[in-house]
Formats: structure tokens, C-alpha cells, sequence
């Protein structure tokens, strides 16, 4: 294997990640260890992205909606278990669970089952038309989801204890965070994986030349569809994290912003870059808290750093730190 | 009943003729210059905070109205060239990107210069009050006059882009953008005039709306969405096109939201029937735009694919 400076980058965002909150564990710091926790969900939900905008270059302004289904899921049958209502009651019964192991599945599965129909709908068109609709099915999701009163409608839907995974006691900062970030770090295996398999390299040559790709009798659309349901489906879980960590729901993480925001974090780090998403994140979460010290408005000075970015670094933080001397 | 369903006709007409100010200048920006504008809602929301500060200071609604044409265009005048320009040639990503950045400044911007509690904005005297149609159904003169106003920048438009030398020039741009530069029009100076063209229609349609509803932060964010969805059903860059996308869509969400609770208590009890009906209601354009987009993937008058 030969190092490369992308090698190098992308160990010293990883060893970061993980420094952070073992020292806030030694100087007894619970709020940097949720921070970290933050950003390992994020880059979660932006390495789900990063598969379908990057490597797929199917740009998708619809993010939030597996997000926010893969965090409904965990809320609603976590509080369907609390509260030891089942969640279906007829011929057989179904009830709500708390066991993360079964919660992450559901999720998964059920965004999956949306992402399917909202994709294969999506792709028929391209372009713009593709932003639109997926953008016009998340906010679909949105409106019922504020709408719907049953699981709290606007005001979201709280459950008062995490979830539970065999062994390990969730309600140790800590141990929440090794749990995300060992999610995290299969998500990019997988990645890695998927983007150096067969299936990646048509996937690469169907973004860079659709007609060709069908030439030689390969059909961009299955392609493109099976890379979007893979991608909605570690955004998903993601949401199901993130639900997880504020033990809350609400119709926020559907919302356009927040596709918004996952797009930020791939884009920041390095679009198509393994890591971009994990390094945008991270960026963007310590914007986040060192710009909000200084002033309320600090989404201002974000949205001036976003605009640089986009204007005059294409290729994200990751792109600057590997660019060698010469390169444009 | 039969009044109270041509009063909620009006008010999806007014709803829609709202819209039509929004989706007029999205689809000139999208049809001549190629650009996905997310800021759009920005300048909106811009519009809006100026017409209430300057009413506020003044007294007047009329210079408030003015001063937020003014600053709207100008607004979107100083973003094109500082940032939309260097955008053209991008990809949709960049500029979704670029214009989601511009969204984050303005509101804080906003939220900056103007406060966070939210700004209220009365319609002048001569404006207020309601109309009595013939039959006895009383409706506020000031959405019709909202109505009237769009009706008449349509009209405007119309005579603009199909009767005007600026209207050749931008149906020129549109088509082929490379030729008309060599023909000796300065197409950047162009540009820049649409773009602040449809900046001061948003302007307007924000001081308009601030009337109805109050002046806060992140008010353009929906009807930029909305505004998306109408221009996407008539078909990116048609002016015919956004009209009546705008009418479809200002109809369909209003007397969604007003027959279908009505309808599922016919079938089920009341309490049921209005959460289910108000959350069918209010996904029904998107619904809309769905069916479309899937049978007429370029839109209802749209030309291009």
C-alpha cells in the first residue's frame, strides 16, 4: 500500500476524532464527548451522502428525510416500548423495542423502503428536475410529519432513556460515542469498499458518461437507484444516532436545513473524498461551538466560510491539505 | 357555504398570484442565466423587513413599499456580481451550495440589523377594510388589491420579455447566449439586470405578504420551496408557465386544506378527520409536482429537458 498524503490526512481527521474525546474522558468533560459523539453521527449521515452526491453525483437536497425517518423509527418504537403500548395490535401483536440492535435494522430498512420509491421516481428525471423532487419529497415527509399528531407533530416526540445495547452502558458518554464511532468507521469500510468494487467503477462511469455506460450495456438508472437506497440507508442510521443522543425527535431533522447542512459537511471536508464527510463535520460542529462563544450570529460568519469554500476551494478542506505544489 | 368556497377561491387566487411575484423571477434567473437561486427567499424575506422598518420610521406604507423595491433590487443587483456571477459556469451543486451559504448570511444579517422578535407591518388606511361583493360575501380589499397587483406584473411581464428590446435580448440570452455576446450585447450587464429584476418582484411580494403575516427571519424559506414547486410544474424559464403553476398551486394547497378535512368527517369522526385531512392537505402539491414531474418531466410548458 503506498502512502499517499490523502493516507496521511485522512489518519491524523481520524486520530482527532478519537483523541478529543478520550482526553475530555480524563479531564472529565461529559459535553466535549457529546460534541465528538455529534460529529461522529454527522460524518455518519455525510458518508451516507458523500455515496450517492460524490461517487454517485446524484445530487440529492432530500437527505433529511432518511435522517429524520431513520430518527422517527428509533422514537417511536422507543416510546411505544416505554410506555408498553404495542405498536400493532390485531391478529398478531407487534411492540415497540429498546434494543439498539433491532432499532438500527428497522430503521434501515424502513428509509430504505422510502428511498427505493423516492428514487426510482427521482431518477426518472435529472439535473435540477432530480434536485427538485427529491427536495420535494423530503419536504412531503416534513409536512406530515408536523401535521400528523400522533407522535407529537410539531412539537417532536421526547423519550426519556436511551436505548440499550448488550453489554455496554449507554448512558456513559463514552461508551455512546465508541458505539457511533465504530458505526462511523464501518460506514466508511463500506464505502471504500463499494467505490473499489465492480459496481463503484460502473457507478463512476455512469456519472461521467451515462451514454457510454448504456453503450456497452450497462443501465446508469439501476446503478444510480442502488447507490441512493445504500446511501439513504447510512443516513438512516445516522438519524437513528442522533435520536438517540438527544433522546428526541421532532420534525427538524426532516426539514430542508437540514439536508442542507448534511450536503455542508460533505462539501467542507471534500466532495468524494473517503473522509470529506468526517472532516466536514468536524469543522462545521467546531464552528459551530467557537463562533457561537463569540457571537449569537455566528451562522453569519459560517454562511462567509461556506461561500469561500464553495467559490474558491472546490475540493474542501481535504483538498487543500492534500493538494501537492503545482496542482490547480 | 357557497360563500365561504368563493372566499377560499379568492384566497387561493391571491395565494397563487403571491406566488406567481415569487416563481416570475426564479424562472427568469433559471431560463436566462442557468442558475439555481436558493437566496431567492432572502430577498424576499429582505423586502419584507424594509417595507416594515422604513413604514415604522415614516409612518408611510407607500415609502416602505418603495424603499423595499429599492433595496431588493439593489440587493440582488450587489450579490450577482459579487457572487452569483462566478457561479454561472458551475455545476447545480456549487450554486445550490453557494446560494444555501448566502441564505445563512442574510437571515443572520437580517437577524442582526432588525432583532429577532418579529416585525408588524399594518395596510394603509386607504386599503384596509373588506368589499361586499353582490350576494353578501365580504372579502378584505387588501387581498384583492395583492390579486390585482399580480395580475398586473404578469401583464408587465408578458410586454417585457415578448415586446420589449430588453425582452429579445433575454429570450435571446436564453437561447443561445454565446451568439448574442458576439453580436455586441454586454451579457454580463444583462445578467445583471434580470437577476435584480427578479430580486425586487421578491421584494415586493415579501412587503406584500408582511401585510398579511409578521415579519420574521426564515419567512422566505417555504415560499422559496413553494416557489420551486411552481416553477418546476410550469416548466423551468416559461413566464406562461409559472403563472399558472403559481394558480395551481395557490388553488390546490388552500382548497386542499379547506375541502379535505370536510370531506374525511363524512367518513370518520371529526377530531380524525381533521388531523388526517390537514396532513394529506398539506403534502398535496408536492403530491402535485410529483405526478408532474413523472408524466411531464420538463414541466407543463417547459421547452427544455
Amino acid at each position: 500500500m503506498n502512502i499517499t498524503r490523502e493516507t496521511v490526512v485522512n489518519s491524523a481527521v481520524l486520530a482527532l476524532l478519537v483523541l478529543v474525546p478520550v482526553v475530555a474522558q480524563l479531564r472529565g468533560d461529559p459535553f466535549t464527548i457529546t460534541l465528538a459523539t455529534k460529529v461522529a453521527i454527522f460524518a455518519l449521515a455525510g458518508v451516507g451522502l458523500n455515496l450517492a452526491l460524490g461517487f454517485g453525483g446524484l445530487i440529492s437536497f432530500g437527505h433529511a428525510a432518511f435522517f429524520g425517518i431513520g430518527g422517527y423509527v428509533t422514537g417511536i418504537l422507543a416510546s411505544h416500548a416505554a410506555n408498553y403500548e404495542p405498536l400493532f395490535d390485531g391478529a398478531f401483536t407487534v411492540n415497540g423495542t429498546q434494543q439498539m440492535l433491532l432499532i438500527w435494522p428497522i430503521a434501515i430498512v424502513v428509509a430504505g423502503l422510502f428511498a427505493v420509491v423516492i428514487g426510482a421516481l427521482s431518477l426518472r428525471t435529472s439535473g435540477v428536475f432530480f434536485i427538485m423532487l427529491t427536495l420535494a419529497f423530503s419536504q412531503m415527509i416534513y409536512y406530515f410529519a408536523v401535521s400528523w399528531p400522533s407522535y407529537g407533530g410539531e412539537d417532536g416526540l421526547s423519550f426519556y432513556t436511551r436505548n440499550q445495547f448488550p453489554e455496554l452502558n449507554m448512558f456513559d458518554p463514552l461508551n455512546y460515542f465508541w458505539v457511533c464511532f465504530t458505526l462511523l468507521i464501518l460506514a466508511v469500510g463500506l464505502s471504500a469498499m463499494i467505490t473499489r468494487s465492480r459496481f463503484g467503477l460502473a457507478l463512476g462511469g455512469a456519472r461521467q458518461n451515462p451514454q457510454r455506460m448504456a453503450s456497452i450495456g450497462i443501465r446508469p438508472f439501476w446503478l444510480s437507484l442502488t447507490i441512493f437506497v445504500i446511501s439513504a440507508m447510512m443516513t438512516a442510521l445516522a438519524g437513528s444516532l442522533y435520536a438517540d443522543l438527544n433522546r428526541f425527535v421532532s420534525p427538524a431533522m426532516l426539514n430542508w436545513h437540514m439536508s442542507g447542512e448534511i450536503m455542508v459537511f460533505v462539501i467542507l471536508g471534500g466532495n468524494r473524498r473517503l473522509l470529506g464527510p468526517v472532516a466536514g463535520a468536524g469543522l462545521y460542529i467546531l464552528a459551530e461551538h467557537l463562533l457561537g462563544q463569540f457571537s449569537d450570529y455566528w451562522q453569519f460568519f459560517l454562511g462567509l466560510v461556506l461561500l469561500a469554500v464553495v467559490l474558491f476551494a472546490p475540493g474542501g478542506v481535504i483538498g487543500i491539505l492534500t493538494r501537492r505544489r503545482g496542482d490547480v | 357555504m357557497t360563500l365561504l368556497l368563493i372566499e377560499q377561491i379568492l384566497n387561493g387566487l391571491q395565494y397563487g398570484m403571491m406566488l406567481f411575484l415569487m416563481a416570475a423571477g426564479l424562472t427568469l434567473v433559471f431560463g436566462v442565466m442557468g442558475l439555481i437561486n436558493l437566496a431567492h427567499g432572502s430577498l424576499y424575506m429582505l423586502g419584507a423587513f424594509v417595507c416594515a422598518a422604513v413604514a415604522g420610521f415614516t409612518g408611510s406604507f407607500w415609502l416602505g413599499l418603495v424603499a423595499s423595491l429599492i433595496a431588493s433590487a439593489a440587493a440582488g443587483a450587489v450579490i450577482e456580481v459579487a457572487v452569483i456571477r462566478r457561479l454561472y459556469a458551475r455545476d447545480h451543486l456549487d450554486q445550490v451550495l453557494a446560494t444555501f451559504a448566502l441564505i445563512l448570511v442574510f437571515s443572520e444579517g437580517c437577524r442582526w440589523v432588525f432583532g429577532s422578535s418579529p416585525l408588524f407591518l399594518t395596510v394603509p388606511a386607504v386599503l384596509s377594510g373588506a368589499v361586499t361583493f353582490p350576494g353578501g360575501l365580504q372579502y378584505p380589499l387588501f387581498r384583492l388589491v395583492i390579486i390585482f397587483v399580480g395580475l398586473a406584473v404578469a401583464g408587465g411581464l408578458f410586454w417585457l420579455i415578448g415586446g420589449t428590446r430588453l425582452g429579445v435580448r433575454i429570450r435571446a440570452g436564453e437561447a443561445d447566449r454565446g451568439m448574442i455576446a458576439a453580436l455586441g450585447v454586454d451579457i454580463s450587464r444583462l445578467y445583471t439586470i434580470v437577476f435584480a429584476l427578479g430580486a425586487a418582484l421578491a421584494g415586493i411580494a415579501g412587503a406584500l405578504v408582511g401585510t398579511l403575516q409578521s415579519v420574521q427571519v426564515g419567512m422566505g424559506e417555504p415560499v422559496l420551496i413553494l416557489a420551486f414547486v411552481v416553477i418546476v410544474i410550469g416548466g423551468i424559464g416559461s413566464i406562461k408557465g409559472a403563472l399558472i403553476g403559481a394558480l395551481l398551486v395557490g388553488m390546490t394547497d388552500t382548497m386542499g386544506r379547506f375541502l379535505l378535512p370536510m370531506g374525511f368527517a363524512q367518513i370518520m369522526d371529526p377530531a380524525a378527520a381533521r388531523g388526517v385531512g390537514s396532513a394529506l392537505a398539506s403534502i398535496l402539491i408536492y403530491l402535485l409536482m410529483a405526478v408532474v414531474l413523472v408524466v411531464r418531466p420538463q414541466g407543463l410548458f417547459g421547452a427544455r429537458t
